[in-house]
């Protein structure tokens, strides 16, 4: 297992962290992947000759659909399913969990959400060619896009694949082989200057643009507006994912936006650097994604979230290409123009460049866990944590009906002997110490740095923990629980198969509203599925998975038997509207990270304030007034 | 859990009410101190072990809420912060109760003794404890009791007891304390004690507040407390206070809790124990101060027979449910939650709407026994004999008319079938012939009525009492028997109220216009919205509720532009304007009172009394004959309606607040009640 070699040495060898570090950020992938579409086109990209890093293993080829699956999540190859015994099992050779067995997923499945793993309701394997309308083209902007040499294609495949996002809805509709309004064409630009002429015969056409990044939208960002009667151009970003330079005096990498995170982080780290921006989607999300999104990586306690992150950034829009003179790490030149474009959703153009943060790749690594008597102690824990400023790398706290989903995910034994010690653990836990199975929650924790504060630093954490009745509980539930986040996107499609529906959403809130938050948001849901006649208790749960000096980021996860309801989909939103209604009234945010899109646009103004709308909206007047950028997201 | 929104449109004949059970009838034939030993293991909130009480007042105690009000008043006062601490701790001290279950056992012992004697059943509605009880394990509860009695909170708790449920805490007025082992008795069975007026008091506020949030906060036992405030001396119902309704709803509306469960329980008795008491309150004879050698004196009760006693579990009312739509939780989002804080105008009008219409689930649910009934008809026969007005020199008994038996049993079957089909909750006994029913009432309210020669009446004389002195003293004893009959007539009231104020609306009214009977029907509506439940701004649908009512029991034809008396709708639309009669007739005493007599220099204190002198004069000038407009219920109402209405303004002078006549608005008022004058729109919108 690769972090086991992690936590066991620790020798300060540069090229062998560099390594280990590999294999951490490519612990769920096996290896990348090569791809015959590999070759970078350079065209008349001045991209400089001495790249510091081979940029020719690219995970995502312009055809996706031929390595990730069209109507779910995540690579073709890797899928949860039930085997002919019953057993739940993953298959591909890309993660860790990849071709095991999980034997006691089907009894919490089938226990959780009173479902049965006989009815099925398989997606339709491919897309049916009449289910896509043909493309409305432009043929002026198609045929300057063709004389630019930029490669496009109007291909259904392709088209539909850029359609959506991972919103519930988007993946049930697909599954069903339902295509709703997609782009009319997909472009590839392959630099700066190719996402430059692209806008430039947009506005010329009048096209409308919408960027393209890794896809993982959960936003509805990603729908075309059916109103749309322009043609709607993709602009895939994926084929710009090369690191231009690092700079080790500043501690800086120049990047292209469409670089994903792990090609991101393994490139890196063959120079042994790191950004240490690990959103959970990471796998498959764009730097330029996260940038237009705000997004947050798990261990933003060490090396902070993308804002932080920042340091310079290039955007082209309609007006042209917006960024700043220096590389500074601050500067007092008014309102912050980063803060435009952190967050603006590709209403108001497209992030090409980015200069970011990077650190030394950590010497060393270890996880760990804290069983907490019940959530309450388990937050104030957090709180704590968090108040002294300590926190590590990562800290996350999941509810008790998460914690026994982790436990319904652990693969097969293999020896007598671990299932032996698993059994004294859980002994001395329940029995010896009193911890109610139905109330225990657990801590999941990461650190990161030189060893030795690291084991400093986990002695101080596990001392506030003590002062909440917390125990250590060990370094394989802290690893299983993060990688639950990595699996839980593939884990739907499974659920999707047996009729349970389920998505997840997060919000922020203040410290002292943590409880009242979580405990409310989840009745909530359970009260609206049953006034919406689901006859099954929802599966209802949430985890804290970050930490502030002011507060924290809670992600709720909500699934429920859809079988005998006309329309699963209808319900499954009006529970989720409701849940966001009740995360407002209850004074958390509209979205921490996941971002407004369309689906949360009708919030905006109860939050924003109608003068703070306006500002957004006379920015986005001045930089496109033409709505070239007209995904209609935000505003 | 089952709750049902109070906001339902209603039906009368539509209402389904649960059947009740005898809880003594297992009492009469099984041991009393088995009872009181048995196992009692309530079901609790999220199935959550009890807290014991030091730990909650430590929390209390350590709460931010209170903290930032004990910083603020240090800061203001420049008192240090610690010894305002130990004033909170000792008002909490002051003020915490104290459940003990061996006390709760001793009264569970004596109750049952007292109760056999005193009653003939004491009837629950089983289905209202189950759905109680599965309020309980929900959601925090809070138990809203009618007030008639003294015996209504330790009758709650005593019930919650049998049927195993958890036991309330329950607001108790601070009178109590003054009972020296009594009210540590009441203190150990779970009351807590507020002080009667603390209007100013921060620290006390935000002790006692917090104190009831933390309960509910964690769900550590359902609260109890009266809306009304206070008992009810009329038996109406009074005007509801919102101090701990508001209370009570805030861990909900500051997202604390998930939701807060409103059970309305309805506690109805057959014969009140403080009848005679009340009627000499309200005519100015003092409240005796509660007293543990007066409880002792009260033991001459234990001689009589009290009838049964019915009380309902209404459903419980989500206040979620309740809130939806109408208030924003999120005007709580930026400010710490511990800040105390003016709630928002939505806000604090919907817990008025709220509380407003919980009392009137309490209404609906009150069983009416036979005797309410008859005690109107009396009434109303007793106003339209020579009544008061005989009260000459030499009372001769045989001027109280009174009524037939026959004619009594008649029109009470007549009126049966009206408050039945009014949807009214009546428990008459239907397998026995009318006329045992009516004399078996009678004879359980013989102190207030006679029947001698086949004839009925009410019995103005308390017997045994002192021979014919002053006139004052022998209206004293009429009206002491008026306002007891008037106590029974008025909890049929509510069922006759919108109908009532109709059918006067009808008579006053110029014309049969709808417009206008509506403009009168809201005019009258207003003025006595002090004296009744009437939800603030549901004129509209109150009129139509009253015209449906009437239109369905033949009384009315209401078409697009008109509303008109049928034929054979006169005994209805008299007797229901009848019932409105000693109030219309009260009011306008007192405002030709104020017009008249009031000087410049009226104190509010002196109020009641004066305008008491003024009626006795009245009613002895044989210029009055309706003495219930001698109960200081009725004229402190009046006052409030005329305050409201701007017709009588307060000074604040000093010690003492005196009260302003404005004499045209009065002069308005007083002529539109006495239909001398049209109401008139500009008056209406004023109102």
């Amino acid at each position: 297992m690769a972090s086991d070699g992690i936590s066991n040495s620790g020798i300060p060898d540069r090229q062998q962290i560099a390594q280990q570090r590999l294999r951490i950020i490519a612990g769920h992938l096996q290896k990348p992947l090569d791809t015959s579409d590999g070759r970078i086109r350079a065209l008349e990209c001045n991209a400089p000759d001495n790249q510091p890093s081979g940029a020719t293993t690219k995970t995502v080829p312009r055809r996706r659909q031929e390595v990730m699956k069209w109507n779910g999540w995540g690579y073709s190859d890797s899928r949860f399913h039930f085997n002919k015994k019953g057993q739940a099992e993953f298959t591909g050779k890309r993660y860790r969990l990849s071709g095991m067995i999980m034997p006691s997923l089907k009894d919490w499945f089938e226990g959780t959400f009173g479902a049965n793993i006989q009815h099925k309701n398989f997606a339709s394997a491919v897309l049916s060619p009449g289910a896509v309308r043909p493309p409305t083209l432009n043929e002026a902007f198609t045929e300057e896009v063709r004389s630019t040499g930029i490669p496009y294609s109007s291909d259904a495949e392709d088209r539909v694949f850029r359609g959506h996002g991972h919103c519930l809805h988007e993946i049930f509709a697909l599954r069903e082989g339902k295509v709703g309004r997609v782009p009319d064409m997909v472009v590839w630009p392959n630099c700066h200057n190719d996402v430059v002429k692209i806008v430039e015969l947009a506005c010329k056409h009048n096209v409308c643009l919408i960027p393209y990044g890794g896809g993982t939208s959960v936003s509805s960002a990603l729908e075309c507006p059916p109103e749309e009667a322009r043609s709607i151009v993709s602009l895939d970003t994926s084929q710009m994912n090369r690191i231009l330079w690092i700079d080790e005096k500043n501690l800086t990498a120049h990047v292209e936006a469409g670089i994903v995170g792990q090609d991101l982080e393994r490139l890196l780290g063959e120079s042994g650097y790191c950004t240490g921006h690990e959103p959970d989607s990471m796998e498959f999300s764009s730097l330029g994604g996260w940038v237009a999104t705000r997004a947050s990586g798990m261990k933003k306690n060490i090396y902070g979230n993308i804002e932080d992150l920042l340091v310079h950034v290039k955007m082209v829009t309609p007006r042209g290409v917006v960024e700043k003179s220096c590389l500074v790490p601050r500067m007092s030149t008014g309102p912050d123009i980063h803060h435009f474009i952190l967050g603006s959703e590709g209403t108001l153009g497209v992030v090409t460049e980015v200069t970011i943060k990077i650190r030394p790749l950590p010497e060393y690594q270890k996880y760990g866990s804290v069983v907490f008597p019940n959530f309450e102690m388990g937050v104030a824990c957090l709180r704590e944590v968090a108040k002294q400023r300590c926190a590590p790398a990562s800290i996350r706290l999941v509810d008790n009906e998460q914690f026994q989903f982790g436990h319904a995910l652990k693969p097969q034994v293999s020896s007598m002997f671990t299932s032996f010690l698993e059994g004294l653990k859980k002994f001395y836990i329940t029995k010896f110490k009193g911890f109610d199975p139905q109330h225990l929650c657990v801590a999941t924790l990461l650190f990161e740095g030189d060893r030795e504060k690291v084991l400093q630093h986990e002695k101080q954490v596990y001392d506030i923990a003590a002062k909440f009745g917390g125990l250590a509980a060990g370094e394989d539930n802290g690893q299983r629980g993060y990688m639950l986040t990595f699996v839980i996107a593939y884990l739907r499609d499974l659920g999707m198969d047996h009729f349970v529906i389920g998505e997840s959403f997060e919000t922020s809130v203040p410290w002292d509203r943590v409880l009242d938050v979580c405990r409310n948001v989840k009745e909530r849901i359970t009260r609206e599925c049953k006034d919406k006649g689901v006859q099954f208790t929802p599966f209802s749960t949430c985890r804290v998975t970050q930490t502030y000096d002011a507060g924290a980021c809670v992600y709720f996860y909500f699934a429920f038997n859809s079988r005998g309801l006309g329309d699963p989909v209808r319900v499954y939103e009006q529970v989720e509207h409701a849940a966001r209604q009740e995360i407002l009234a209850n004074g958390g945010s509209l979205s921490h990270h996941h971002g407004v899109g369309k689906l949360r646009k009708a919030w905006m103004r109860e939050t924003l304030s109608e003068v703070g709308m306006g500002m957004l909206k006379s920015v986005k007047d001045y930089v496109d007034p033409e709505n070239i950028f007209g995904s209609g997201n935000l505003l | 859990m089952t709750s049902i929104s109070l906001y339902s449109p209603r039906n009368p004949m539509l209402k389904k009410r649960d059947d009740f059970e005898d809880m003594l009838e297992e009492r009469r034939s099984s041991s009393d101190l088995k009872y009181a030993f048995k196992c009692y293991t309530p079901v609790l909130y999220k199935g959550l072990p009890p807290c014991k009480t030091t730990m909650l007042k430590s929390m209390v105690l350590q709460s931010d809420q209170l903290h930032y009000v004990i910083n603020q008043i240090s800061k203001e006062t420049g008192e240090v912060a610690g010894a305002i601490q130990e004033e909170a701790s000792a008002i909490l001290e002051e003020m915490a109760h104290r459940l003990q279950l061996s006390t709760v056992r001793f009264f569970a012992f004596a109750l049952t003794k007292a109760f056999k004697t005193l009653f003939r059943s004491i009837s629950v509605n089983e289905e209202g404890i189950q759905r109680l009880q599965q309020a309980i394990q929900d959601h925090p509860v809070v138990l809203l009791p009618s007030h008639r009695s003294y015996m209504d909170f330790l009758l709650m708790s005593y019930i919650l007891y049998t049927y195993d449920l958890a036991l309330p805490v329950i607001a108790a007025g601070m009178d109590f304390m003054g009972m020296k082992i009594v009210g540590e008795m009441l203190r150990m069975s779970g009351a807590f004690f507020i002080r009667r007026s603390f209007g100013g008091d921060k620290l006390y506020w935000a002790v006692f507040s917090e104190y009831v949030k933390t309960m509910l906060r964690n769900g550590m036992a359902p609260v109890e407390f009266f809306l009304e405030g206070t008992r009810s001396r009329t038996c109406k119902s009074l005007t509801p206070k919102l101090g701990l309704l508001n209370i009570v709803m805030e861990p909900f509306l500051k997202g604390e809790v998930f939701d807060v469960s409103l059970v309305p329980v309805s506690i109805s008795y057959e014969r009140i124990l403080e009848e005679s008491l009340y009627a000499r309150e309200l005519l100015g004879v003092p409240k005796p101060k509660e007293s543990t050698s007066g409880l002792f004196k009260a033991r001459k009760v234990l001689g009589e027979n009290y009838g049964s006693i019915h009380v309902y579990f209404g459903h419980p009312v989500s206040v979620r449910t309740l809130s939806e739509g109408r208030v924003n939780r999120c005007e709580f989002n930026l400010q710490p939650r511990f800040i105390p804080r003016k709630p928002s105008d939505d806000t604090q009008s919907f817990v008025n709407d709220v509380a407003y219409r919980l009392v009137r689930a309490q209404e609906e649910n009150m069983v009416l026994m036979p005797w309410v009934l008859l005690a109107s008809l009396l009434l109303q026969a007793h106003y339209r004999g020579p009544g008061c007005s005989a009260l000459g020199p030499e009372p001769d008994p045989h001027h109280h008319h009174g009524m037939t038996l026959e004619e009594l049993t008649l029109q009470a079957v007549w009126l049966r079938g009206l408050v039945r089909g009014f949807g009214a909750f009546l428990h008459w006994p239907d397998d026995k012939p009318p006329s045992e029913v009516v004399s078996a009432s009678m004879s359980l309210h013989q102190g207030l009525v006679r029947v001698s020669d086949g004839r009925v009446w009410l019995l103005l004389k308390e017997p045994g009492g002192p021979g014919p002195g002053t006139p004052e003293e022998r209206l004293l004893g009429v009206a002491v028997a008026v306002l007891s009959c008037a106590s029974y007539r008025n909890q049929v009231l509510h069922v006759f109220l919108r109908p009532s104020l109709l059918a006067t609306a009808i008579h006053i009214a110029s014309s049969g216009r709808k417009e206008e009977v509506f403009n009168t029907f809201s005019f009258l509506r207003n003025m006595l919205a002090n004296e009744f439940i009437l939800c603030p701004g549901a004129a509209v649908q109150d009129f139509e509720e009253a015209c449906q009512q009437l239109v369905k029991s033949g009384a009315l034809q209401v078409s697009q532009q008109q509303v008109t008396a049928t034929d054979r709708g006169q005994p209805t639309l008299a007797f229901l304007t009848d019932m409105l009669e000693p109030f219309l007739q009260g009011y306008q005493v007192v405002c030709r009172y104020l017009c008249e007599e009031a000087s410049e220099s009226l104190t509010e204190k002196d109020f009641v009394p004066a305008v008491r002198n003024f009626t006795v004069k009245l009613i002895l000038a044989g210029n009055l004959r309706y003495c219930e407009a001698l109960s200081s219920d009725l004229q402190k109402n009046a006052l409030a309606a005329l305050l409201r209405l701007g017709a009588v303004h307060r000074v604040n002078g000093g010690e003492q607040v005196t009260l302003k006549v404005d004499k045209m608005v009065l002069n308005s008022l007083t002529d539109t009640l006495g239909g001398k004058l049209p109401t008139q729109k500009s008056l209406l919108a004023r109102l």
